[in-house]
């Protein structure tokens, strides 16, 4: 990774991304500025293919009156930050325990089919990635898959080929749950908050 | 079962608007100037009279804890700050808070910092939530436009804001103190307490760091009365909560129901029942990942709330049933959850940084069979050694799934060994 990493070109932020970073600092007190380091990093990556290489460390660093190895800290202990490059889209599989018991293994199954790749690989052609994530937060939905700033839900071996599928066509898949069902609600129709529900809405198992 | 109208989250499967005006129409922010208008004491009295127990996990009385913050400054400000890192497997109810009803959130944030004399809140959301949290700073922008927070918040003459953090995928920051080292642009690892947060918080100053849920419900409790929350379930146990149900059951959902409701009521009300019957059913985890399993014996009767479940020797944490039917490897579904803490540990305590991993691989070995019957005794002991010798409670919550397992369904473990001795000494 380090080798990578070092080599990687000069990072500064957009004028745009400079703009916005006003209104993070803005969010902390005066002399606490070390606070943006996260939401830097986020919006750096993103500026930055997707991932975080040394350059960029080092620009927020001095951005924030920061050592580099404080930034460096930050970037390596949590794990939405990618330390190297990564492709277009990333797809990120949950197989914590309750998306395991709904039928995680076979999400992965159709993931690595599809993509040709296992996880923590990037297919040659630079396109996706795909990564195995701890918990979620969407037990009620599992199994899960998390893209870009989504998640899709209630996925099964077919489903979860689809999404694949069409992401590579190019057709937009609708976020939530891929199995015809509200959000969060029981699978078929609420059994509380019955009178609240919209008119004409579709909870699954109806059509 | 709980009646509509005494449920809190009415918007809970998103079947309206986030967003202000429908959540005015839910009645959010009525009258919020008039409670502004109280003096602190009988707001955080009204708290202690409605038995709120923290719905993070701990259980640990809000009214209480609101109470330990300084009611003259040093100098220093107070501010609050919401635990909004949900990621306890299993658990996915602010989420729905926050996507779908966050102005509940946010009006709790400005009643709750008035009360412990608070400048501002962070509210510290998972890095994950990426839509959630611009569906919270969206509806936290409009409360800023409407003068609900800010300058002169709600007409009150109080001033206070609130922010959101993005998270960046680290389970640890659920732990307080080390929500509050990444919160100051650091990595997430626990502090020693003491000093406790509201004596050296955030920022070096007084802090209170709470969940999303249990400020969610803080304006509806003084609207109605701390007496009207703590009608509502059991004695200690008391007001309404939300249920993740997940696993195997025929609908997996979120659900606002009555503390203290049978688990069996619960699955079979409204996660449509368990996966061929209720008779199929092998174990429950009923409050996220790290609380001991329970038998379906235990499952006939217990009553979901934090009491009930203690005397059965696990906890309501965080009320995320996870459910696993008879076709389920017991086995695989804790050894998961073993790999899960040792992702997550910050590496900061010995017993933890190298017992989750030891922990884990002892038990994918116990998993496939090719262990011997003395390591379950083993690893018993050395989970005893890890629980309670570390700064927070991570330790625990890797020591407590196997610990349920090896509990309960001890003799289960025992068969895989055997059965891998026989099959492997015949070949």
């Amino acid at each position: 990774m380090s080798v990578k990493v070092k080599n990687a070109e000069k990072f500064e932020f957009t004028p745009e991304n400079l703009e916005w970073t006003k209104t993070q600092l803005a969010k902390y007190p005066e002399n606490r500025k070390e606070s943006c380091v996260m939401p830097f990093l986020h919006r750096a990556q993103e500026q930055n293919n997707g991932w975080v290489s040394v350059p960029v460390m080092e620009y927020i660093a001095d951005f924030l009156d920061m050592p580099y190895i404080r930034v460096h800290e930050v970037a390596s202990f949590y794990s939405m930050y990618n330390l190297k490059p990564v492709g277009k889209h990333v797809i990120e599989v949950c197989t914590t325990t309750p998306c395991w018991l709904r039928g995680s293994d076979d999400v992965v199954k159709a993931c690595k089919d599809e993509l040709g790749i296992g996880f923590g690989e990037t297919t040659e052609d630079g396109e996706y990635t795909l990564l195995e994530v701890e918990c979620a937060g969407a037990c009620v939905n599992a199994p899960v898959i998390a893209y870009k700033e989504e998640y899709y839900e209630d996925l099964d071996e077919d489903s979860t080929r689809k999404f694949i599928r069409d992401l590579k066509a190019g057709v937009a898949v609708k976020p939530g749950p891929q199995n015809g069902r509200f959000k969060s609600c029981p699978f078929g129709g609420p059994t509380t908050l019955k009178d609240m529900a919209p008119k004409g809405a579709t909870f699954g198992g109806d059509e | 079962m709980l009646a509509d109208k005494d449920r809190i989250f009415t918007n809970l499967y998103g079947f309206e608007s986030p967003f202000l005006k429908a959540a005015k129409k839910r009645g959010d922010w009525d009258g919020t100037k008039k409670i502004l208008a109280r003096d602190q004491d009988s707001i955080i009295n009204e708290m202690k009279e409605s038995g709120l127990r923290g719905r993070g996990g701990a259980g640990f009385p809000t009214g209480l804890k609101w109470s330990f913050m300084p009611k003259e400054s040093d100098g220093r400000p107070s501010y609050l700050v919401v635990n909004a890192d949900e990621g306890e497997p299993g658990t996915c109810k602010d989420r729905e808070i926050m996507r779908h009803d966050p102005h509940k959130l946010i009006e709790g944030c400005l009643i709750a910092g008035y009360a412990m004399r608070a400048v501002a809140a962070y509210i510290y959301i998972r890095g994950e939530f990426v839509h959630e949290a611009k569906v919270l700073e969206q509806a936290i922008e409009e409360a800023r436009e409407a003068g609900l927070i800010g300058k002169n918040a709600c007409g009150s003459g109080y001033d206070f804001d609130v922010f959101v953090h993005r998270g960046a995928g680290a389970y640890i920051c659920g732990e307080e103190t080390a929500l509050i080292e990444s919160l100051e642009g650091k990595k997430g690892q626990p502090r020693l307490k003491p000093p406790f947060p509201a004596n050296v918080g955030v920022f070096g100053c007084p802090t209170t760091v709470n969940n999303v849920e249990s400020i969610a419900v803080v304006p509806e409790i003084l609207r109605r009365g701390g007496s009207w929350f703590a009608g509502i379930g059991r004695e200690n146990n008391t007001g309404t909560k939300l249920f993740c149900i997940s696993g195997h059951v025929n609908k997996p959902c979120n659900v606002e129901e009555e503390m203290g409701i049978p688990l069996k009521e619960l699955i079979e009300k409204h996660a449509g029942g368990i996966r061929g019957g209720w008779d199929n059913l092998l174990a429950v985890i009923p409050g996220g990942s790290s609380v001991h399993m329970i038998p379906k014996s235990v499952c006939d009767t217990v009553l979901m709330d934090f009491d009930s479940l203690r005397a059965e020797g696990t906890g309501l944490g965080t009320a995320a049933v996870i459910v696993m039917d008879k076709s389920t490897d017991l086995l695989r579904a804790i050894t998961r959850l073993s790999a899960f803490y040792k992702h997550e540990s910050c590496g900061q305590c010995t017993p933890c940084r190298e017992g989750t991993g030891w922990m884990w691989r002892v038990m994918e070995r116990l998993c496939s069979g090719e262990a011997e019957i003395e390591e379950i005794d083993t690893l018993l002991e050395v989970t005893k050694q890890i629980e309670g010798h570390t700064i927070c409670a991570l330790g625990d919550a890797a020591a407590w799934p196997i610990q349920g397992l090896l509990r309960h369904f001890r003799p289960e473990v025992e068969h895989r060994i055997l059965e891998y001795k026989k099959t492997h000494n015949a070949a």
